[in-house]
């Protein structure tokens, strides 16, 4: 008798979930447009104020702009940084029938190629990349994140006393080998006898690391420190502690230290991905590659307001900006 | 390579190394003292990001440091306590519910800092406590004697542990429940008795050791440990279960992991090899492991549930 009960409780569980998920599903728009419907799987939180944060705040700008949560639906998963749980999540989304999956992470490349044949009316995005292996329903994007890194670079050098500056990267790869290549070579470009150290600490998300990182870059003579990926709140924790100035990227990242961070490049993907729903709806599920850069307003260089940045230095970077826009710079790819 | 032999540079590789230490030290001890008694606990890493978020909570809301520590030691005994109830009272497979605990812990930290802050603000740690005259020693006081107190803490808990586990008859308790609990049983110690004691107080060390790196980095982040749990775990194999052991091993992360940072920044370490440079920590420690395992058994009774007359 008690296994009876113990056996019809557990399906009555069991219903009661799947009923749940049904009704979700269903929604209670019963409204003759269905929203928009947008998921994201992205490997770190999407409050890092880096990488992840990057994406979401780019999707809930799309959103407002296209009327909110009812012509918009956004789902996420973050915090997948296994590619293995990254792959089921998006697989499971494009199951749903979500009407654009974006896999955030450029990890996930061979996952994507893999589940986007067995759902052609899915749209996929890959980010941060720039192959779309061909597949029709496969969209890709990246950041020229060496262009505001450039800036930032040519900057860091006007502003640094000690002749030293310091660049704290996780491992030498994709969007934080381009930045952080971009920043050396606008530093060098602005006064080839200031030092760059560059130190890739092998981690994307060891934050003490990330700390001691600086400090031995502080150790070494820099005051004026740079990183990207979400263990640089470490750096920027000791940057503050120290008194050094800080340049962030991805993200906004002044209010981790107000008093020190000079500027930050944010990336705004919703520069992008209003060409990516557009196309979707208009019956194109992929096959482009975009790059957010500063010339199409991808990419900002969003100054400190509370920091007292010298209006000759200021100057500078923004004459740097408009010549990267309009071609006069050409800012190294990487090497 | 000569500049990295100056001594202005080894003082800061040296300090570092020993920041770097701390919370792994904190975790280590504590479940040295779990595993002495007999019980695996591998949620370490979990109960260590509870006691972060929780202690970095508590600062963001004007609580103050010390009542972060508080609050971080008081999530670490709740985590212990329902710990040793799966492993001791209901005799789960340790290693298992270990896990389990990780996987709980590192969900619901993150959960509670999306839902209950959002986006990362700073907070300010410890200042530097300066040893009064040892700390000016030269060379040596800045290397040893101005850091903040929780560095000291973690370094004092090792002739605590040490004193504890070999001078007083709880150590002796715990010790005996380790190796024979039938015979610690039949001498009417309670077995259950002890192992929830070492198994609440490492997760309590836990906890602090949690609170320690996010009051130290001033910052909290989803898995903002990164695994320190499971190396601390590690390290207490390494110590052959002796405090003194384990602070060696500890040592020799952190201290490897600060060379290396420090190669790095000196471009001595060239960036083609950085990958391999990160390595490095781990592969010591694996190997000092192999040399040194040879000569220490465990507790004869680790990860086995104790039942009397069974």
């Amino acid at each position: 008798m008690r296994k009876l009960i113990v056996v019809v409780a557990a399906l009555a569980l069991v219903a009661a979930a799947c009923g749940g998920a049904g009704d979700e599903a269903g929604g209670g728009e019963g409204a003759a447009e269905q929203p928009f419907r947008i998921a994201v799987v992205a490997p770190s939180a999407i409050n890092d104020l880096a990488f992840s944060q990057s994406i979401y705040d780019g999707l809930v700008a799309i959103q407002e702009e296209m009327g909110g949560p009812t012509k918009v639906e956004l789902a996420v998963t973050d915090g997948t940084f296994v590619v293995e749980d990254a792959a089921a999540a998006i697989r499971d989304y494009a199951a749903q029938g979500y009407d654009l999956v974006i896999a955030h992470g450029s990890q996930y490349g061979t996952s994507l190629q893999e589940i986007a044949p067995d759902f052609p009316d899915v749209s996929f995005a890959w980010g941060t990349a720039g192959d779309t292996f061909g597949l029709p329903n496969v969209f890709a994007y990246e950041a020229a994140s060496n262009q505001g890194g450039y800036v930032m670079g040519v900057m860091a050098a006007a502003l640094s006393e000690s002749g030293v500056v310091g660049i704290i990267g996780p491992i030498e790869v994709g969007d934080a080998k381009l930045y952080v290549d971009g920043f050396a070579a606008g530093v060098k470009a602005q006064d080839p006898t200031v030092d760059v150290t560059i130190n890739y600490t092998g981690s994307f998300s060891d934050v003490a690391l990330a700390a001691e990182a600086a400090r031995a870059a502080i150790g070494a003579g820099a005051d004026v420190l740079t990183g990207t990926a979400q263990m640089v709140v470490g750096a920027v924790g000791v940057a503050q502690e120290e008194g050094v100035l800080w340049f962030g990227t991805q993200a906004d990242q002044t209010q981790l230290a107000p008093e020190i961070v000079v500027a930050s490049q944010v990336y705004h993907w919703e520069v992008v991905l209003r060409d990516m729903i557009d196309l979707i709806q208009q019956g194109t599920l992929g096959g482009e590659a975009y790059v957010i850069d500063l010339a199409n307003g991808g990419e900002e260089i969003a100054f400190n307001p509370g920091f007292d940045l010298p209006a000759d230095v200021k100057q500078l970077g923004q004459d740097t900006i408009q010549g990267i826009i309009d071609g006069s710079i050409v800012v190294p790819a990487g090497g | 390579m000569g500049e990295f032999f100056t001594s202005a540079v080894l003082v800061s590789t040296v300090a570092s190394g020993l920041r770097l230490s701390t919370s792994y030290l904190f975790a280590a001890i504590g479940e040295t003292f779990g595993q002495r008694s007999g019980v695996l606990n591998l949620g370490v890493d979990g109960i260590m990001l509870l006691g972060a978020f929780g202690a970095y909570y508590t600062v963001l809301n004007g609580g103050g440091l010390w009542l972060g520590m508080v609050v971080a030691i008081t999530v670490g005994l709740v985590m212990g306590l329902a710990m040793a109830f799966t492993s001791v009272t209901l005799q789960a497979e340790q290693g298992i519910s270990g896990i389990g605990f990780y996987l709980f812990g590192l969900g619901l930290s993150d959960l509670l800092f999306q839902k209950l802050v959002g986006t990362p603000l700073p907070i300010r740690g410890f200042p530097e406590l300066r040893i009064p005259l040892l700390a000016d020693l030269p060379v040596v006081g800045e290397m040893l004697f101005s850091h903040s107190i929780v560095v000291y803490a973690a370094f004092l808990l090792v002739p605590v542990g040490a004193f504890v586990l070999n001078r007083t008859t709880l150590g002796l308790k715990i010790r005996s429940v380790g190796e024979n609990p039938e015979a610690a049983d039949t001498l009417g110690v309670s077995v259950a008795g002890v192992r929830y004691f070492t198994v609440m107080t490492g997760s309590a060390l836990a906890g602090l050791g949690g609170a320690a790196l996010a009051t130290e980095l001033g910052i909290f982040q989803q898995n903002l440990t990164a695994g320190q749990g499971f190396i601390a775990v590690a390290l207490v194999y390494f110590g052959a279960w002796r405090p003194v052991g384990v602070m060696a091993g500890s040592l020799l992360y952190g201290l490897v992991a600060s060379v290396v940072l420090q190669l790095k920044t000196l471009g001595i370490i060239p960036r083609s090899a950085s990958e391999l440079a990160a390595m490095l920590p781990a592969v010591l420690t694996i190997l000092a492991l192999v040399v040194a395992v040879q000569r220490e058994r465990q507790p004869a009774a680790l990860t086995k549930p104790y039942e009397r007359g069974a």
